[in-house]
């Protein structure tokens, strides 16, 4: 479990202190993916280096696991700091090192472990994230995607209880985005890894976090399970992030809508209520008329969720909305 | 033919290329030994690195520009009694070793912290995340890292060393150099002069390409 309580972090800049962060308050549960999400320079950035304490916070505590960062002398500093592995946007390999020996070196550096150790461990790492063949080769000589998967070796290679993830697929095309997050979510399964990873993209939240915090300026001004901060986002930077990912703006939508006859209704269905005939039997049974202005059918996580924009005319408008609340449906009314 | 190269005489000349790769090699050796760690502490004590240490950089830096702005020939003989100290004598070639240490050291110095500053602040930050001490940091990322640089920046010394060698003929060390100063201008032997460079010429050539292929092989890409 990591908490930060009241930690604020300001920078000095040409003798005026810059706030990075505002005081802020935030628990990540243990053995969950958490994820910051926020345009650049919201703050998420150094959110995440105060876990490790590659940035020291300015007041507040961070504490991980019960331990307040602040108070650890420079061996407790590393011996925290082989618990928590974490990888970078720009994988930030050493290109003078083959990939075993990158995957090896956190455990040189502790020097904890004989060399036999080290290469097996090593060995069922590069195997476990798919690169057993690459592990003599240069990381000139891999993809990013390849590369990615190298950091996280890395990373995990002192087996520790807690990953940060820096924009680790920002630099990734859109497939090996997808198979990098899908390593991570097994990751977390199989070894109770906590994660937190930042991003500036609503995509990578929706496909492996459990919960999310949205950053502006420093200050989280939203937090919550992804399902709910991803289909009734509340904060405009929230919305704007959920628009960006989905290529839509309810602001414009109803603008658009402007002839549409009828009542304008956005229904919310998760789970597996998302595949009922829900739509068919709805009109069947209340002699209601409905046209679909937009919608989404996707998954949060692996949950399987369904957004619909539509206009009711016609028929017993009011039985037909208690049938839909009956139905598990949120139903939000914008018209 | 014979007249043409009249002036030469090859132990003479066998003997001054002894003495020129005597004092290179020597000189190169101590210059490396101390300008590279001299180079690092340059490095961690600059400004946002890991020891950041404003006075101490103010004067390590002060001290390189001094050296590096005395002309070496000035410097060979302001240098005579420490040179005395250290090599017993202030002659020959172990005389001269210690002002070519002097003088090229903050040179190279200065390269190396210059290649570590090429190596990539995320290469510094990925280390200190797996809890690297400062010492750890610098044996297993930075140098590492930043050996095609590093050699480069040896070759470029070792070259540079060679043409320092040519004036330590003022303190009676020999050398190529310091033929084609006494036979090669001073006494019109244009033999001697073409011979004399062109075996420096080839000298340099081979310590360029030498290191070179170093950095090719390190450079890893």
């Amino acid at each position: 479990m990591i908490e930060f309580d009241d930690v604020h972090k300001a920078y000095r800049v040409g003798g005026r202190d810059v706030a990075a962060l505002q005081p802020t308050r935030l628990t990540i549960a243990a053995g969950r993916i958490f994820g910051l999400i926020g345009h650049s320079g919201a703050g998420k950035s150094t959110l995440l280096r105060l876990i490790n304490r590659l940035e020291e916070p300015s007041g507040g505590r961070v504490l991980v696991e019960g331990v307040d960062v602040a108070t650890l002398d420079g061996e407790g500093l590393r011996r925290l700091r082989q618990r928590i592995g974490m990888i970078f946007q720009h994988f930030n390999l050493l290109a003078s090192k083959t990939v075993a020996d990158n995957v090896a070196l956190p455990l040189k550096l502790a020097g904890e472990l004989p060399r036999r150790e080290i290469d097996a461990r090593v060995a069922r790492l590069l195997a476990r994230v798919g690169l057993a063949e690459h592990a003599g080769k240069y990381p000139a000589q891999l993809s990013g995607g390849q590369k990615q998967r190298v950091g996280i070796a890395r990373a995990l290679a002192t087996e520790p209880s807690i990953l940060l993830c820096d924009e680790a697929t920002s630099a990734l095309d859109p497939q090996t985005t997808a198979s990098v997050l899908q390593l991570l979510a097994e990751l977390n399964r199989e070894l109770n890894l906590t994660i937190v990873l930042i991003t500036h993209e609503m995509e990578v939240i929706r496909r492996v976090c459990d919960r999310v915090a949205v950053l502006d300026a420093g200050a989280i001004v939203e937090e919550g399970p992804v399902a709910e901060v991803f289909l009734h986002p509340r904060h405009p930077t929230t919305r704007r992030l959920v628009s960006e990912a989905e290529h839509l703006d309810e602001r414009e939508q109803v603008d658009d809508f402007a002839h549409v006859p009828g009542r304008i209704l956005r229904l919310t269905v998760q789970g597996e209520a998302t595949y009922a005939p829900l739509l068919g039997r709805l009109a069947r049974e209340t002699g209601v008329d409905y046209s679909i202005l937009a919608g989404r059918i996707d998954r949060i996580r692996d949950q399987p969720y369904g957004q619909l924009t539509l206009a009711l005319s016609g028929g017993d408008l009011d039985q037909a909305l208690s049938r839909l609340q009956a139905a598990e449906v949120q139903v939000e009314v914008l018209r | 033919m014979e007249a043409l190269f009249a002036n030469l005489d090859w132990y003479e000349i066998g003997i001054a290329g002894l003495d020129t790769l005597l004092m290179l090699g020597g000189s190169l050796l101590f210059t490396v030994l101390l300008g590279l760690p001299l180079g690092v502490l340059l490095f961690l004590c600059g400004p946002h690195q890991l020891l950041a240490n404003r006075p101490l950089y103010g004067l390590l830096s002060l001290l390189v520009n001094l050296l590096r702005s005395l002309p070496f020939i000035i410097l060979l003989i302001v240098m005579i009694p420490v040179t005395l100290l250290l090599a017993g004598t202030s002659l020959g070639v172990a005389g001269a070793i210690p002002p070519l240490v002097a003088g090229a050291t903050p040179f190279f110095a200065r390269l190396v912290e210059t290649a570590l500053r090429e190596v990539d602040r995320g290469i510094i930050e990925a280390t200190q995340a797996m809890g690297a001490t400062t010492r750890q940091i610098v044996w297993n990322a930075l140098l590492p890292e930043a050996r095609p640089g590093i050699i480069a920046a040896v070759t470029v010394t070792a070259i540079t060393l060679v043409s320092y060698t040519a004036m330590a003929g003022v303190v009676g060390a020999g050398g190529l150099g310091d033929l084609a100063i006494r036979f090669g201008y001073q006494r019109f032997q244009t033999d001697v002069m073409v011979v004399t460079v062109a075996l420096l010429l080839a000298l340099v050539q081979v310590l360029q390409n030498l290191g070179d292929r170093l950095v090719v092989h390190f450079s890893r890409k």
